[in-house]
C-alpha cells in the first residue's frame, strides 16, 4: 500500500516578494506585480511588462557561508531555486546542513539519503553580456563567429578562453537541483524535469510518487525560471504570447484570464519550492501541515501546431491529466471546491483549457471558484507549479480563497472575474498546468 | 509488490549507425564513431574530434516526415529511435492500444542554438566601450534573424512533443536533463509510472547533440574533452591511465516499457525485464565527484535491492549475480577512478570478477542520451551472449583494476548473461542505474 504525503513547508520568491507570506498576503490584497521592467531596458520590445522578484538581492544571503563562492557560477533560474528552498526549509521547520553552521551535520531532521530532491527548470538563457564579451574578441566584420581564432590550438588565438571555464555550469538545468542538494545534503533520488510550464506540478507529481514508493522520506519539489531576460522575451514575443504592453503600466489589466478580449500573457520570474513529506514522518516529529496530496495525474495532448495550443479549443491532454489525477485521488469531478488552473490570459490557450474542464467538471463548472495567479505574478513557466501549488495549500490551511484581479469579463460564466478574498469551505483543491509543448499535470489537494 | 515491467522494443540512432542489430556487431568488433567534427570548423579548437551521427535522415524512419519538418537534431534522432523501438515492440501491427495509457519519459537534451542568427545578433548589439548588450538595438536585430518555429524547436520539452504527435502517446509526459544521467533516469522513472500503474506502456529513453560550437567550447573550458586530436580514433580511452577526458557523442536510444501482463495479452516478446533502478544525489560539489562514489554506490545499492540481488553473493556455480556492468566509464581521471572504487565498495572481493566495460569507448559520449543505448547494449548482452568490449585501453591504471573486457568482445554464451546493471553518473552530482534481466516467465 502506498504512503500518504503531506506538504509541510512552502518556499515561494517571486514579484510579489520573498517568502510565502508575501505571496499570500498580496494575493489576497489583489496586490500585480507586473510592472516596467527595470533588469534592462525593454524598450525594443512590443511586451515590456514583467513581474520581477525586485526584493530578492540574489542567493548570496540564502546560503552558508562556506557556499557563498558558489553564487557566482549560478544563473538567476538556480538563485531562485536556492532561495525558494531555504525559505520551504525553514517554513517546515527543518534542521539540514543548509540551516547548521558550516560543515556541521549534527541534529539534522532526516538523514540525507532520505531526502530526494526534484525542481523543475526551464531553458535557461545564457547571459549576452558575459557570452557576448567572449564572442566579441573572435568577430568577423559581417558578425559571424571566427572559429579559428576562437580555439586556442593549431594558430587559434584562444578567445574562447575569455568565457570562465565553469560557464557551462552555470545553465545547466539540472543545476537548480544539484546546488539545493549540496546545500541542504540530500542525498536521495534527484531529478530535473524540464517541460515549460507543466515542469514544476511534474516534478511534485514524481516526488509525490518518490515518497510514496519508499525511497525517500522528504522531498525539495517544485520548479524556479527567470524568464525576465531578452532572450526568453523575444522568443514568446514571436510565438505569440505575449500581450503588447502600449500605454499600460500596470501589466494586470492586461492579463485576463478566460477572457477572449485578453491581449495575451506576461513572464513573471518565481521559484516554487514545496517540501513533501511522508505523512507518519511528519506526525513523528510534529510538523505542521498544510494539505495532504489526494492524487496525481499527467498526460500529453493531442498535437495542434507544435507549439501545443489546442486548436480545436478543448485540450485533450489537460482533460486527461485532470482524469487520470480524480481516478487516482479516488475522487470524482464533484468533490473538487476550487481550482488553481495555468489561466495564462492567451486566449487560445486558455480556452483549451476551460474546455477540457468543462469536459471534466459540466455545468457544474461555473459554481467552481476559480483561483487565478498570473495577472498577480505573471507565467512563471517552470516556476508556476511550484507557487501555485503552494497558493492552493495556504488555501486549504487558510479555509479562504484569495482575491482575483480581472480587467476584464471571463468568458462562459467562469468564476474567474474579480472578487475580493473571501472564506470558504474547501476540501479538495486542483491544481493543473499545461505546457508549451502539450505536457500536462494535475494535482489534487485535501485539507488536513 | 508493483508490476513487473519488461522491454519489447528498442532504437537507436548513433554515431556507428542506426540499426540495433548491424551496430551491435560494430559494436562487437572494436568499432570506432570518432572523426574530425564536421558540423562547423573545429580546427583551432582543441579538441577537434567527436563521435557525429553520419548518415542519417529521419524520413527513412517515419512516414509524414512533413509533421516534423522543423525539428531540431534531438526530435530528429528520437523520432528515428522510437520508430525502430516501436517496430520491434510490435506496435505497428497493433490496432488495440490504448493512447492514455501509452505515456513517454524521456532525457532529451536542450536544443542547438540558431547559432549564425544569434551570433549575429548579440554582436550587433555590442557596445564595446560599456562592455555591455545594448537590449533596445538587440531587440531590434533578434526580430529580424531569429525565427519563431526555430527558435521553440530548442525547448528541451519538444522531442516528447514530436514523439507524441508522430505516435498518438496520451499518457504521462515527462522530459528530464539531469546532464549524463538523464535517459537512464527516464528510463528508470518510466519504470516505475508503469509499476505504480499511472501507464500500461512507455517510450523511454533519450536523444542529445552537443557538437556545436558552444556545447563544444564549454566542455573545453571545463577540461572534460579528451584533447588526442592527433590519434582521435583512439581518444576515448576509459580506464586506461592515459586517458584525458571524454570524446563528446551525439544520438538517441528509444525503448518501450510495458507492464509484462499488457505485453503478454497483445502478443508482444518481452526482451528483457527491468527488475532495479536506483537514484541518488553525491550532494557534494558541482565540479567533483564524492570522492568514495558515495552516489554512485548509492544508486547501485539501491537498484541491487529492488532487483532483489546480494552483492556480495555468487550463484550455485559461484559466479557473482551480477554478470556484466555497463560502465558509465567516461575517460575522465576522475570519474573512471570513482566509479571503479564505488563498484569495489557495494562488491567487495567479487568486484574484480564482474565484467564491466564502456562502450564510450567506441560511441563517444552521448551525454542525456548516453545512459538509454548503453541500457541497449545490455539487452544485447543478455540476447546474444557477447559483452562489448572497453576499447583503448593500452595501459592499465593501478586505481582501475577491475575487468574491464579490454579491447576484445567477450564470448559469454556457455554461461549466459542473465543480469546486468546500467550506470549513468550527471554532472553536479545525479547518479542512476538500471538493473536488467533476462526474461523468464
Amino acid at each position: 500500500m502506498d504512503r500518504t504525503v503531506v506538504i509541510s513547508g512552502l518556499g515561494t520568491v517571486c514579484g510579489l516578494g520573498v517568502g510565502v507570506a508575501s505571496l499570500w498576503d498580496g494575493l489576497c490584497a489583489g496586490r500585480t506585480a507586473l510592472r516596467r521592467i527595470q533588469r534592462f531596458d525593454p524598450s525594443g520590445f512590443s511586451t515590456r511588462l514583467g513581474s520581477e522578484a525586485r526584493d530578492f538581492s540574489g542567493a548570496r544571503d540564502w546560503v552558508p557561508k562556506s557556499y557563498r563562492k558558489a553564487v557566482k557560477v549560478m544563473a538567476r533560474d538556480i538563485e531562485l531555486a536556492v532561495c525558494a528552498a531555504k525559505c520551504a526549509v525553514e517554513d517546515a521547520g527543518l534542521v539540514t546542513r543548509g540551516t547548521l553552521p558550516d560543515d556541521s551535520t549534527a541534529g539534522t531532521t532526516y538523514a540525507g539519503s532520505r531526502m530526494g530532491c526534484q525542481i523543475g527548470a526551464g531553458l535557461i538563457a545564457a547571459e549576452a553580456d558575459e557570452l557576448t564579451a567572449a564572442l566579441a574578441t573572435a568577430a568577423t566584420p559581417d558578425l559571424k563567429l571566427d572559429h579559428s581564432a576562437w580555439g586556442s590550438a593549431r594558430g587559434g588565438k584562444g578567445a574562447m578562453n575569455n568565457l570562465p571555464p565553469l560557464w557551462l555550469l552555470k545553465y545547466l538545468p539540472n543545476m537548480l537541483a544539484c546546488h539545493v542538494t549540496i546545500i541542504h545534503g540530500a542525498e536521495g533520488p534527484s531529478n530535473t524535469i524540464t517541460c515549460a510550464e507543466a515542469s514544476g506540478l511534474l516534478s511534485i507529481g514524481e516526488s509525490v510518487r518518490v515518497i510514496q514508493r519508499g525511497d525517500a522520506d522528504l522531498c525539495f519539489s517544485g520548479g524556479a525560471e527567470a524568464p525576465i531576460n531578452p532572450m526568453r522575451l523575444l522568443r514568446w514575443e514571436i510565438i505569440g504570447r505575449l500581450a503588447p504592453t502600449g500605454d499600460e503600466d500596470d501589466g494586470s489589466r492586461l492579463v485576463r484570464p478566460f477572457d477572449p478580449a485578453s491581449r495575451g500573457s506576461l513572464l513573471g520570474e518565481a521559484g516554487g519550492i514545496v517540501i513533501l513529506e511522508d505523512r507518519e514522518s511528519a506526525a513523528k516529529r510534529g510538523a505542521r501541515v498544510y494539505a495532504q496530496v489526494a492524487g496525481f495525474g499527467a498526460a500529453h495532448s493531442s498535437p495542434g501546431d507544435m507549439i501545443g495550443d489546442a486548436g480545436s479549443g478543448m485540450d485533450d491532454g489537460f482533460q486527461f491529466a485532470i482524469e487520470n489525477a480524480l481516478a487516482d485521488a479516488g475522487l470524482s469531478a464533484g468533490d473538487i471546491d476550487a481550482i488553481v488552473p495555468h489561466a495564462l490570459g492567451v486566449p487560445a490557450v486558455d480556452a483549451g483549457e476551460a474546455g477540457a474542464l468543462r469536459a471534466v467538471f459540466g455545468p457544474r463548472l461555473e459554481a467552481i471558484p476559480i483561483v487565478t495567479i498570473s495577472p498577480n505574478v505573471g507565467d512563471a513557466l517552470a516556476g508556476n507549479g511550484g507557487l501555485a501549488a503552494a497558493v492552493a495549500s495556504k488555501c486549504l490551511a487558510e479555509q479562504r480563497l484569495p482575491a482575483r484581479v480581472h480587467a476584464g469579463t471571463p468568458a462562459n460564466g467562469l468564476q474567474a472575474g474579480a472578487s475580493e478574498s473571501r472564506p470558504a469551505r474547501l476540501r479538495h483543491i486542483l491544481v493543473a498546468s499545461g505546457a508549451i509543448g502539450g505536457q500536462n499535470a494535475a494535482l489534487i489537494l485535501r485539507a488536513c | 509488490m508493483g508490476r513487473r515491467v519488461v522491454i519489447t522494443g528498442m532504437g537507436w540512432v548513433t554515431p556507428l549507425g542506426h540499426d540495433v542489430a548491424s551496430v551491435w556487431q560494430r559494436l562487437l568488433r572494436g568499432e570506432s564513431g570518432v572523426g574530425p567534427i564536421t558540423r562547423f570548423d573545429a580546427t583551432t579548437y582543441s579538441t577537434n574530434f567527436a563521435a557525429e551521427v553520419r548518415d542519417y535522415r529521419v524520413e527513412d524512419f517515419i512516414q509524414r516526415p512533413e509533421a516534423h519538418r522543423h525539428a531540431g537534431l534531438n526530435s530528429r534522432f528520437a523520432l528515428g529511435a522510437a520508430a525502430q523501438a516501436w517496430k520491434q515492440a510490435g506496435l505497428d501491427r497493433f490496432t488495440g492500444l490504448n493512447r492514455r495509457r501509452m505515456g513517454i519519459y524521456l532525457g532529451a537534451g536542450e536544443g542547438q542554438l540558431d547559432f549564425d542568427p544569434f551570433v549575429a545578433t548579440n554582436l550587433a548589439s555590442w557596445k564595446a566601450d560599456t562592455r555591455a548588450i545594448n537590449t533596445v538595438k538587440w531587440a531590434e536585430e533578434a526580430h529580424r534573424r531569429l525565427a519563431g518555429n526555430r527558435e521553440i524547436e530548442q525547448e528541451p520539452n519538444m522531442a516528447l512533443s514530436h514523439l507524441a504527435a508522430q505516435f498518438g502517446c496520451r499518457g504521462p509526459a515527462s522530459n528530464c536533463l539531469t546532464a549524463c544521467a538523464a535517459s537512464t533516469q527516464a528510463i528508470g522513472e518510466a519504470f516505475e509510472l508503469i509499476r505504480h500503474g499511472d501507464a500500461e506502456a512507455m517510450f523511454a529513453g533519450g536523444s542529445h547533440s552537443m557538437i556545436h560550437p558552444l556545447g563544444i567550447t564549454g566542455f573545453i573550458r571545463l577540461t572534460a574533452l579528451s584533447s588526442r586530436s592527433d590519434s582521435c580514433l583512439t581518444a576515448a580511452r576509459p580506464f586506461d591511465q592515459t586517458r584525458d577526458g571524454f570524446v563528446m557523442g551525439e544520438g538517441s536510444g528509444m525503448l518501450v516499457l510495458e507492464a509484462l501482463d499488457h505485453a503478454l495479452a497483445r502478443g508482444g516478446k518481452p526482451l528483457a525485464e527491468i527488475v532495479g533502478y536506483g537514484s541518488s544525489a553525491d550532494a557534494f560539489r558541482i565540479t567533483d565527484i564524492q570522492p568514495e562514489g558515495k552516489g554512485a554506490q548509492a544508486s547501485m545499492t539501491q537498484a541491487l535491492r529492488q532487483a532483489g540481488l546480494d552483492p556480495r553473493k555468487t550463484d550455485a556455480a559461484d559466479r557473482p549475480l551480477v554478470h556484466y556492468i555497463s560502465a558509465h566509464g567516461t575517460g575522465t581521471q576522475e570519474n573512471d577512478k570513482i566509479e571503479t572504487a564505488a563498484v569495489r565498495a557495494v562488491f567487495g572481493s567479487l568486484a574484480p570478477r564482474i565484467p564491466v566495460s564502456s562502450v564510450k569507448s567506441m560511441f563517444g559520449h552521448l551525454i542525456a542520451a548516453a545512459g538509454a543505448v548503453e541500457l541497449i547494449t545490455c539487452v544485447q548482452a543478455i540476447l546474444t551472449g557477447y559483452l562489448p568490449p572497453t576499447m583503448n585501453l593500452a595501459t592499465p591504471d593501478p586505481e582501475c583494476d577491475l575487468d574491464y573486457v579490454p579491447n576484445k568482445a567477450r564470448d559469454e554464451r556457455a554461461r549466459g548473461v542473465d543480469l546486468c546493471l546500467s550506470n549513468s553518473f550527471g554532472f553536479g552530482g545525479q547518479n542512476d542505474t538500471l538493473a536488467v534481466r533476462r526474461f523468464t516467465a
